[in-house]
Parts: C-alpha cells; structure tokens; sequence
C-alpha cells in the first residue's frame, strides 16, 4: 500500500534514524555498565540542548517510519484498508509522537 | 501372449505414487486424491497427463509445448511454483507422495487452471510496452548491446509470463493492487530501452499504489524463475528510476 | 510450519527485518512511558531501572538490541539494494548484517551484566 511519497518518506527517515541508531546503542553499551539509575541518566541528560536535538529528532524520524512500517504489515498481514488502514497509521504516528516528545522533554528538560 | 506385447508397460509391477491434485472452481475445492504409477524420467505434467487420461478425464489443466519454453504448465507442487514439464518427479517425491495444485494468487478458472486476465492487466498497467518516437520509414536506432542500459535491459527481457513469480509473491498475495514482479520486470526493461518514448509516463504508472515501492525485496520471485530472471533487481532499478525523477535528476 | 516456497534466505532475511520492525514499533511506547516517568516521578523510574539488575531483564534487553541492530544494519542492506548499483551477494549482505546484530547486541550484553 506504499506510493512513490510514503516510499520516500520512510527511506528518508531511515536515513536520518541511521546514524541516531547507532549512536543510541553506543550510548547504551555505555550507560548499561555499572547499573542504571535514574540520577546517572538524568545527570547526563537534563538541560542538555544536544541530548534534546538528538533525541528530539529521533523521535520525530522513528514516528514517521514506525507508522509507514506498521501500515504495510496493517495492510499485508492483517488485510487493513481505505479510512482503517490511514486511521491506523495516522494513531501510531500520533502515539509515538506524543509518548515520545513527552519523554524527550521529561529527560532533558531543566 | 497378446495382452503381454500390447501393453509392456504392465509386465513389471509399477510403484504408485500417492498424488494430490486440486479440483474445483472460483468458489472454493478441496483436494482429491490418486494413485499415479512411478516411472523413469517423469515429469510432473506426465503424471497430471496420467490421471486425466486414466483416471478422470474431467480434469482441467494447461499445457502447451511440453518442453519448457512456453511457461503454459505452470503450477503449484508440493507448494512450489514450478513448471510441470521440467519439473522431474524423483526431484520433488517426498514420501510417494505429490500435491499438485493450481498457481497462487490467481483466480481458479476450474481445478489447475487459472485465469491469467489480472496477470496480463497488470503487464498493461504497468505500462510495460513499447512506445516508439519513429516510424518504419526512419533509420534503425545503433543501440551496441554492450551498452549498460541495454545489457541491463537484456538480462531481463526473456520473461515469458508464465507467472510463477507471480505465484511465488508474498506482497502480491497480500495486497490486491500490487502489479507484481514481471509486469515491473518488464516495465524495467522498457525504462532502459533508448528508443521508447513513454518514460515518464512508465515511471508514474509503476508510482503509484500498486506500484514497484510495495515490494519488500523478499525474493521469492528470482529464487523461482524457470528463466534465472531476477525481478527483485529489477524492482530496485525501478525504485532508483523513480527516485531520481521524483527528485528532478535528468537519467 | 514454514511452506517450502519460502525456506530462502532472502526470505528470512525479509521476515527478520518486518518482526523486527513490528517488536520495536510494540515496544517503544511502554519504552517512552517509563522514560517520561522522570517528570511525573523520578521514585517510579527508579523503581523500573532497578529491575534491570535482573538477569531475565537483561537477557530481554540483549533481545531487544538484537532487533534493533538486525532491523538497523538489515535496513542499510536494503537501503543499498535500493539506492545503488545492484549487488549480486544479497545472500551474503543479509548473513553479514545477522552477524553484526548478533556482534553489537552481545557487546551490550556483556557490558550489561
């Protein structure tokens, strides 16, 4: 069910996820040693303009193509179509987007 | 005696293979089965020619050449898309046993025949044809095979729709719209043919939403092609062909 | 049981990388639920992170990185299939990103217990 524009759409937000990925599992090959606690991740993250830009775009990337990802398996797997299959996609977008910018604000906010 | 020299076939006690064939209509079947004896060199279509000449003659099926170059006996065997008439049964024989059924993802005409009108639909909407910009009074185009876009171009030009990567698609099977593999392999051809002049208009027919961005390049369609075409890089040309119009790159 | 027309690595390779996708697309709200817990009650988030000192935690985070590195280094396989000239070793492109996953999740894993 993908067109030329939401094709484009999820290869270019992969193309941003990339990078964001592969610095994530970095970070959390370092953050994980030790232990985790709520001080050590927020000592590092909160107030930091970079750690919200970061994070920031990632969620905004991970919204646009967890949703055209979950519209293909909606439509091929489960039959989804017309105003069901885009109510779909548009409710994950939206949830992910939501949840996510709140989480981003909770851990880099001051 | 007589009967000995008639039929010499019956001197020497056959092995029966349990077959599985098919039957039934666009409303539904079940399969039916029979016994088919083993014999050397035997193709699938072989045992199909059996059971209908001495078991049931109201079985439907397709063939045409018998020998491998018109794809017409295309059919499902032991859940594979295959050619029947290149399909050897001591190849595919698990257990003496064979199921043989009609080709996936097509409407059933009557038990292994299949209507191929969506098929050949979707080769035109695609818009896998030739459009040309000279007439027969002008000089031939100098195209030297050689050159990338037509040995791209000739390495997938032999398909001779006998849909079994059709048959083999997961994306086609679960979505309606998607045109398929050798109608966007065809289509690929023409996008590098020099001489075709309905370039733009191809790439918005394989754009939109039953076009070549709904394939998840599984594969499935090269790992069965009778002809070792290869759809899945074809569907990527055409994905990069689209990709770079789309963003205004002249080819 | 998997119908035989499917058993090809390729194939594989397409199924690893629509689960994955799916798993992480089911995880990541609960995963941004706990996070944004650190507005509504730092004490909660604590209260989360110290089940990660649970071995069957950790074994469950060394799953999810599995995916999110399989879905990651299978998406660039794809993304190459797409937006470069074709390679004919796909096969070997897809058992590589497989083993890379399987490289960086278990690097997380030994750093994490």
């Amino acid at each position: 069910m993908l067109d030329l524009r939401l094709y484009m759409l999820q290869r270019l937000s992969a193309l941003i996820l990339a990078p964001l990925v592969l610095t994530h599992i970095g970070v959390m090959i370092y953050a994980v040693q030790g232990g985790l606690s709520a001080a050590e991740i927020l000592g590092r993250t909160q107030g930091s303009v970079t750690w919200m830009l970061f994070y920031g775009l990632f969620v905004a990337a991970v919204s646009i193509h967890a949703a055209i990802g979950v519209r293909a398996i909606a439509a091929e797997w489960f039959g989804l179509r017309g105003s069901a299959l885009s109510g779909l996609s548009l409710a994950v977008f939206a949830v992910l987007g939501i949840l996510g910018a709140r989480a981003v604000y909770a851990v880099t906010a001051l | 005696m007589a009967a000995e020299t008639d039929k010499p076939e019956k001197m020497v006690p056959e092995k029966m293979m349990d077959v599985s064939v098919w039957r039934g209509g666009p409303d539904g079947g079940a399969f039916e089965q029979f016994k088919a004896p083993q014999q050397e060199s035997q193709t699938i279509l072989d045992v199909v020619t059996y059971i209908q000449q001495n078991e049931d003659p109201s079985l439907a099926y397709r063939f045409a050449c018998r020998v491998g170059m018109c794809g017409s006996c295309a059919m499902m065997v032991n859940g594979q898309p295959r050619w029947t008439c290149r399909t050897h049964v001591q190849k595919v024989l698990k257990d003496n046993k064979l199921e043989i059924a009609p080709l996936r993802n097509l409407p059933v005409i009557r038990d292994l025949a299949t209507d191929m009108t969506v098929f050949f639909d979707k080769w035109t909407a695609a818009e896998a044809s030739f459009t040309p910009t000279v007439t027969r009074d002008d000089p031939m185009a100098p195209i030297n095979p050689a050159e990338p876009k037509r040995a791209a171009a000739s390495e997938a030009i032999e398909c001779i729709n006998c849909a079994i990567c059709y048959a083999a698609c997961d994306a086609v099977a679960g979505n309606e719209d998607y045109l398929g593999p050798a109608a966007l392999n065809r289509a690929w051809t023409l996008v590098n043919d020099v001489r075709d002049g309905g370039q733009k208009s191809r790439l918005d027919a394989v754009s939109a939403a039953g076009g070549c961005h709904n394939c998840h390049s599984m594969g499935n369609c090269a790992q069965f092609c009778p002809n070792e075409l290869n759809p899945t890089a074809s569907i990527a040309g055409l994905k990069r062909a689209t990709v770079k119009a789309a963003l205004g790159f002249r080819k | 049981m998997i119908r035989p027309h499917r058993s090809h690595p390729l194939w594989f390779a397409f199924i690893l990388h629509r689960v994955s996708g799916l798993a992480l697309a089911l995880f990541l709200p609960l995963h941004f639920y706990v996070l944004a817990m650190a507005l509504t009650s730092p004490e909660a988030l604590d209260g989360f992170l110290s089940w990660t000192d649970m071995t069957i935690v950790k074994l469950a985070e060394y799953g999810l990185v599995f995916l999110l590195a399989a879905h990651f280094f299978g998406g660039l396989r794809l993304l190459a299939l797409e937006f470069l000239p074709w390679s004919p070793r796909q096969k070997t492109l897809a058992a590589g990103a497989v083993a890379l996953a399987f490289c960086v999740s278990t690097i997380f894993f030994l750093s994490a217990v």
